[in-house]
């Protein structure tokens, strides 16, 4: 519950950042949860550099975000996300021997069969955006779980929210 | 008699006892057949494990053509001719009569069964043979006594010694479920684990000639197609492109798997032949087209396919031009799971009515006349599977929150319920005749 919230949360301030169309401005992105942020970036900022730049805080705020939540029935990822996997894409760019699997899920309504499909056509996806943004086909592994490992179970909406999703899966 | 010495040598290899499931009657019908069905005798020593006017009696009223006469309402307790007195019966208002006796056969280990099935109203004798097996085969015998009263009332085949296949998932939380591909008699009875896995397991679906079982496995972390024989528990792996391979269903004639791979980019049909290996492509489409099913004859697939944007059904002929599809449904938000009745005509499916309502019933659809007809009342079915004798179909829904195997008679009347005693059950696939 807690988790979905400050995901809301997210949602609002990016939505908010995109509004005021300045890209500097996203420094205001990870205000929702830069408490954590700042003191787990630190350790391994003192083995590399003497301190993280704002840059290099961002990225590494994208990475921690490996679940990615989808709209009933909507193969596209949020546009909310957009700047999340961009550096996800770079990252994979930057360090060529790195793998993940982008697991795809659905939630339990529909017949199983088409939510195995549904579930690849979303981490599609997000392969496709990674791509596109440097990331190299070999790096990535994509399977669908359609509807066979849901986050919650139960018939929620709640629950549905949470099973609708791709994630990012390091191998 | 094939089925009890197959019975045998399945018990012989049949793994623990697993999530067993027993029959609730949830709906019957207006006017049930009455029918007395009187304990048969044992003239041997000790008690039997197995009643078997008793399973009779659950086969015939799970069907819910059928109501039972009490055993305590009975005015006397023939077990063969002799002492069959009819207006004993016609005094009670029934209809039909069974009565029988088991005796040690002459020798062994072996048990008979002699049953005789009187229409009380001709005063006839319908039926009568004796039947031969060991005590472990009883219920096999009493299902196969149970077909014999079906056949002479209704005229249709009945498919009580057939069996399913299903799905179970059960454990704390998404990182500790184990899956079970498990076996059973039709009503839940001597289930028994097929194959066990900590990924996940689906669509299981039977060979036509019962004896081996598709179905997709993640063992090796990719959904991957896999044949295994039920009684040796031998299998291989069948296809390993990229992406998904899913959907295995066997050709009438049990020489191809149709299925469902996403290695060209979507998901499209495909057919594999068993005995060659060659892969025939069916569908080319962006879209997704999954659940393939094949016609009586094996000459056309019916698939549901979301390239309008939603999922509906269509049907096309194999080897016929990708642009010679036929869309069968058209009145619905979501039409999936397709599945043709033996007539040809009627198609049974999952349906969504509309966008608003989220609600996912059993239907069934004529497509000459697209009178469509709705089986069900629950809100989350599907995976419906028909029965070899085409009088029911099961199908998978939710009920408390848990998964469950319900069925319905294919006119809607009667319907009855598998509950689990543990763990989620679905994907249920009804056994071709077992005779």
């Amino acid at each position: 519950m807690q988790s979905k919230q400050i995901f809301k949360i997210g949602i609002l301030v990016v939505a908010l950042s995109v509004l005021a169309a300045c890209r500097s401005s996203g420094d205001a992105e990870e205000a929702a949860d830069s408490s954590s942020a700042s003191e787990s970036a630190r350790p391994g900022a003192a083995s590399t550099a003497p301190a993280l730049s704002q840059e290099e805080i961002r990225a590494q705020n994208a990475l921690r975000q490996t679940v990615f939540y989808f709209d009933f029935d909507i193969a596209e990822f949020k546009a909310a996300d957009r700047d999340t996997l961009t550096y996800h894409a770079r990252d994979l760019a930057a360090n060529p021997n790195k793998r993940i699997r982008l697991e795809g899920h659905a939630d339990e309504r529909g017949t199983r069969e088409y939510n195995l499909a549904l579930g690849e056509r979303r981490a599609n996806g997000i392969l496709n955006y990674l791509i596109v943004n440097g990331a190299t086909r070999t790096q990535i592994e994509v399977v669908s779980y359609g509807e066979e490992r849901p986050a919650q179970t139960g018939q929620t909406e709640q629950a549905y929210d949470r099973n609708r999703r791709v994630e990012v899966v390091a191998r | 008699m094939r089925c009890i010495f197959a019975g045998i040598f399945l018990s012989l290899i049949a793994n623990s006892l697993q999530a067993e499931l027993s029959i609730q009657i949830t709906q019957g019908i207006d006017n049930p057949i009455p029918i007395a069905i009187v304990p048969f005798s044992w003239q041997g020593a000790g008690v039997l494990d197995e009643d078997i006017a008793q399973i009779v009696m659950n086969d015939l009223e799970q069907v819910g053509e059928f109501r039972a006469l009490s055993r305590s309402n009975m005015l006397s307790m023939p077990s063969e001719e002799q002492e069959v007195f009819y207006r004993d019966w016609r005094v009670l208002a029934q209809d039909y009569l069974l009565v029988g006796k088991i005796d040690r056969a002459p020798g062994g280990q072996l048990v008979t069964v002699q049953y005789e099935f009187f229409d009380i109203n001709r005063e006839t004798k319908l039926s009568g043979e004796i039947l031969t097996g060991s005590v472990t085969q009883l219920r096999d015998m009493a299902h196969t006594i149970s077909n014999v009263v079906f056949q002479h009332v209704t005229g249709i085949p009945g498919a009580f010694n057939s069996e399913i296949l299903y799905i179970v998932s059960e454990g704390a939380g998404p990182e500790n479920t184990l899956f079970r591909l498990e076996k059973a008699d039709y009503d839940g009875a001597r289930a028994q684990v097929l194959l066990e896995s900590g990924e996940p397991i689906m669509s299981p679906s039977w060979s036509p000639d019962a004896q081996s079982v598709a179905y997709v496995s993640f063992e090796t972390d990719l959904p991957r197609i896999y044949v295994q024989n039920i009684n040796t528990g031998e299998r291989r792996q069948i296809t390993n492109y990229p992406n998904i391979n899913s959907s295995p269903v066997w050709s009438p004639d049990g020489s191809k798997l149709a299925m469902v791979l996403s290695k060209d980019g979507s998901p499209d049909i495909y057919v594999h032949d068993l005995l060659t290996n060659e892969l025939m492509r069916i569908t080319d489409h962006p879209a997704i087209d999954t659940e393939p099913s094949w016609s009586r004859d094996g000459r056309s697939l019916v698939f549901m396919s979301d390239r309008t944007g939603q999922p509906q059904i269509y049907q096309m002929e194999l080897g016929a031009s990708s642009y010679d599809i036929e869309r069968l449904t058209y009145d619905c938000f979501q039409c999936a799971k397709a599945q043709f009745l033996p007539d040809g005509v009627n198609l049974v499916h999952v349906r969504r009515e509309t966008r608003q309502n989220p609600m996912y019933h059993i239907a069934i659809m004529n497509i000459e006349t697209l009178r469509t007809f709705i089986l069900t009342d629950t809100s989350l079915d599907e995976s419906p599977t028909l029965a070899p004798n085409g009088s029911m179909i099961m199908y998978a829904t939710k009920f408390n929150g848990r998964g469950v195997l319900d069925a319905v008679s294919i006119d809607g009347r009667v319907k009855f319920r598998l509950p689990s005693t543990q763990g989620d059950v679905r994907e249920p696939s009804w056994s071709p005749l077992l005779n």
